[in-house]
């Protein structure tokens, strides 16, 4: 058995230092990264839901997973969470500390938890997200859970990645005007009310409710800290999953995923590339930018083309 | 901070019953403004739970800070846990209240560092930069 084949059977066995290793080999984008994302299981991946949890930092999101994962596993379902916090735009460190809210699940071999660092990015993902939530349904996790960092109105790439996306928001973000704004709650599938038992939530259910007249969306209330809706949540979550799976909703939004992964790598590397280009230039950068803009696309695109034909 | 040069995944936590996580959160926030990437567990967790931790995050190095005299039972605990998860390699650094006495037991059990208390900042972040970064050669070399 070669290497990566040892690898690919640890990952379907659910050894945890396996999966633990092929998610870092990915993240670092190291050369047996496309080895594994080759040989994964494409049947696990599609019989597996991803689900996005997002919402404003300090709303619940951890601890709300920690309470689907213990609901989950009643059920007798292995979970994979992949749980992103922000990279340090100072020093590119970061504190992954969602897990602290998780660690009742630590020694459970039906868990499987990843923090990572979003490494710059913006967006509210990191780039090797889907790929360890893929490698995670390939060690038999169903559901993969994907919690974003604490987002606000624009972090929207979870929409890119989950088959349902669960915003949960908590009371005291603001009023009925913040609920009827334009952004990542136009998208989500699900809002949560957590902190239910805080005063204000009826009040924002109500808001958010009428926000949502009209679209498919659900609203639902949730106290995590005292367990309190989550086996509704749970409910709500598997019929929309149901419904999207039976629709071919589910199949035409998978196939989109690849394209968005393509697009966000691309810019991403673009990003870079004009980064340096910008830095390299040695005099001081004056005038318009929007022409400055197009003579540094310019010049990339020509450098690109050139060392190419080399 | 570019993929060559990350300074790596840690883990900071703290085994026990021991409540006191003022250090364990200054070395965390620290080795964040030094680069690296913290997995900050909290306080008052098994050897068992740390060590699944360290093996589930792929880390680089693992930090724990312990204050309650229990390092010669729970440390070594530890190690245990994470050579029976074949994770024995990754690095093991102690820090808090450890009697000079016990450093060379610790040692002994597996520990690769031991830093009491009145360490400098530096001292640490320089540790944990050797450490973290011997071990992420090593895994490259036999990659």
């Amino acid at each position: 058995m070669n290497e990566i084949d040892g690898i690919l059977k640890g990952i379907r066995e659910g050894n945890p230092r396996t999966i633990g290793r092929a998610i870092s080999a990915i993240e670092e984008g190291n050369h047996r990264a496309a080895a594994i994302l080759q040989g994964i299981n494409e049947g696990c991946v599609l019989a597996a839901t991803i689900l996005g949890i997002t919402g404003p930092p300090g709303a619940g999101k951890s601890t709300l997973i920690n309470q689907l994962i213990s609901h989950y596993r009643i059920h007798g379902k292995r979970v994979g969470i992949v749980a992103i916090d922000p990279s340090s735009p100072v020093s590119g460190g970061a504190i992954l500390g969602d897990r602290i809210r998780m660690m009742r699940h630590a020694t459970d071999p039906g868990v499987i938890i990843r923090s990572m660092s979003t490494r710059g990015r913006v967006g509210g993902l990191c780039a090797a997200a889907g790929s360890a939530a893929k490698i995670m349904a390939c060690s038999g996790c169903n559901p993969v859970i994907i919690e974003t960092v604490g987002v606000g109105h624009l972090e929207i790439d979870i929409v890119g990645l989950a088959d349902i996306v669960v915003f949960v928001l908590a009371p005291g973000f603001g009023d009925d005007v913040q609920a009827m704004k334009a952004g990542l709650i136009e998208m989500a599938d699900v809002l949560v009310v957590n902190k239910a038992d805080h005063a204000g939530a009826d009040a924002l259910i109500v808001d958010l409710k009428y926000a949502t007249q009209g679209r498919d969306c659900q609203v639902c209330s949730t106290s995590a800290t005292e367990s309190r809706g989550i086996e509704d949540l749970a409910n709500i979550i598997g019929n929309i999953a149901q419904r999207k799976r039976q629709t071919g909703q589910f199949i035409q939004k998978r196939e989109k995923m690849l394209e968005s992964e393509i697009l966000h790598r691309a810019v991403e590397l673009m990003r870079t590339k004009l980064k340096d280009r910008l830095m390299a230039q040695e005099e001081q950068i004056i005038g318009d930018p929007q022409d400055i803009v197009r003579k540094l696309l310019e010049e990339v695109c020509v450098t690109q083309l050139e060392s190419k034909k080399r | 901070m570019e993929a060559g040069q990350r300074r790596g995944r840690v883990l900071i936590g703290k085994v026990g019953l021991d409540g006191h996580d003022r250090g364990a959160k200054f070395i965390a926030r620290s080795l964040r403004d030094d680069g690296f990437e913290v997995i900050y567990t909290g306080i008052r967790h098994t050897p068992e739970e740390i060590a699944s931790v360290a093996v589930q995050e792929d880390v680089d190095a693992i930090g724990i800070s312990l204050l309650s005299g229990a390092h010669n039972e729970l440390i070594p605990a530890m190690i245990h846990a994470l050579c029976q998860a074949d994770a024995g390699d990754i690095p093991v650094i102690v820090g808090g209240a450890i009697p000079q006495e016990d450093i060379s037991y610790l040692k002994d059990k597996g520990v690769c560092e031991v830093l009491t208390t009145g360490t400098p900042t530096q001292t640490i972040l320089d540790v944990f930069r050797m450490v973290a970064n011997e071990y992420r050669q090593k895994k490259h070399t036999y990659e």
